[in-house]
């Protein structure tokens, strides 16, 4: 065996093990890796009462309310991932890009009577990027409201934005 | 492999890898094409930037901040296209000991550290008024910084021996160990809950933008991918020529 044949085959193998490695290193510490638990999630399989942790779903559509305790206004809406729901109050500056319809992050902690306190709420906004007259356009065709969710595929903007004949 | 029989010297007819192993060969080469990047690259940067920040749309939900985009996007992907290229030289100096693969790999690597820094500083700077935080740790974000201290580690393993052969050895070990992050970069945002959204191209969906945004971005990655190149060319032949004066010096 030649030498440069033999030095491909030794990185070759040194390769394949560091990636296996790598790979169930990984898969190990999946659950650590997750930067947040979807509302599911949360209810079947429950931490400790009190242990900080980062809520992330959906904001339900017509969920969104404000109560006010001395002066200050909390808001009050429900986090789904489409199987379950979880009540979050917040009490602070939420971000622009948070509504209803809109993924968001809360962080802070679950109590007693399953209601998730956050002390900081992130907006998670998706991949899709159009134009503010696309949306109005699929808005207005009916064929999509941003309070129950995600828009359309973008392959389907065109000939739901096009006035029907 | 059989190609690798035969010494890099040899005259060859056809197209072949080896030819530009050859330092002349590759400094012809690079005199010849390198006033056509630099120029395209110019070209491509100022079209797709004027384009993006004054003629493209803001986006339904982002407004303008979008715009961030036409910068951080080119930058993320040249930033993990540049470490493979990076892994790439230290395959060929480790098992063909290429000499130009260690001086692309020492090339490459600062270029590479200033792209993944703009790339996270972008990100950070798009962070803050759209998800409400200027940094967390979730997986894609870290995997960033990792790919970024590797950019740095490699940088430093390469001047850390007084034997410079070693040095190009200990750093073309990292930068192969270090390539195991680029999938994880990529697929982190499918594979585990991430802030970060997941990518908007894809083999297998229509890209989820609209082409009103998505031409210049095309122009931006072109310039900018045409910007790395040239600069990295750049390096290459002033080290090429630095090895051959330092070579005649010693002659001498």
């Amino acid at each position: 065996m030649k030498r440069k044949t033999k030095r491909l085959w030794i990185v070759l193998g040194a390769m394949i093990c560091f990636a296996l490695a790598i790979t169930l290193i990984l898969s190990a510490f999946s659950n650590n890796l997750v930067y947040f638990k979807a509302p599911s999630q949360l209810i079947n399989h429950p931490t400790a009462k009190g242990t900080t942790i980062r809520l992330g779903g959906m904001v339900v559509a017509n969920s969104l309310h404000y109560s006010h305790h001395d002066q200050t206004p909390t808001a009050e809406f429900k986090v789904t991932d489409g199987q379950a729901a979880i009540e979050v109050h917040y009490t602070g500056i939420l971000p622009d890009l948070f509504r209803e319809g809109q993924s968001v992050i809360a962080i802070g902690s679950l109590d007693q009577n399953n209601i998730f306190t956050a002390n900081e709420v992130l907006a998670k906004h998706d991949e899709t990027y159009m134009p503010k007259e696309v949306a109005e356009a699929l808005q207005k065709s009916g064929k999509w409201d941003p309070k129950f969710g995600p828009p359309p595929d973008a392959d389907t903007w065109d000939h739901m934005v096009k006035p029907k004949q | 492999m059989t190609k690798t029989s035969v010494p890099p010297s040899a005259k060859q007819s056809g197209f072949n890898i080896h030819r530009f192993a050859n330092p002349g060969t590759f400094l012809r080469f690079e005199s010849k094409i390198q006033p056509w990047v630099i120029a395209f690259g110019i070209l491509f940067v100022s079209i797709g930037i004027v384009w993006g920040l004054f003629f493209s749309p803001a986006d339904w939900q982002q407004g303008d901040s979008v715009r961030i985009m036409y910068i951080h996007v080119p930058m993320a992907i040249l930033a993990s296209g540049g470490y493979f290229g990076l892994a790439l030289c230290a395959l060929c100096s480790l098992i063909w000991k290429h000499p130009l693969a260690d001086l692309a790999a020492e090339a490459i690597g600062p270029i590479g550290a200033v792209i993944t820094a703009l790339c996270l500083i972008t990100g950070s700077l798009w962070g803050k008024p759209m998800w409400g935080t200027w940094w967390v740790w979730d997986a894609r974000l870290t995997s960033v910084l990792v790919l970024f201290f590797l950019y740095l580690g490699h940088i430093t393993l390469l001047h850390a021996f007084d034997d410079q052969q070693k040095g190009y050895k200990a750093a073309a070990i990292l930068a192969l160990v270090g390539v195991f992050d680029l999938p994880i970069i990529k697929f982190s945002v499918n594979w585990w809950h991430t802030l970060h959204q997941p990518s908007t191209f894809s083999i297998t969906h229509a890209p989820a933008m609209s082409l009103s945004m998505m031409w210049p971005l095309i122009f931006c990655f072109i310039g900018f991918a045409l910007g790395f190149i040239a600069l990295v060319c750049i390096q290459l032949r002033a080290a090429i020529l630095e090895r051959q004066v330092r070579h005649l010096l010693l002659n001498e």
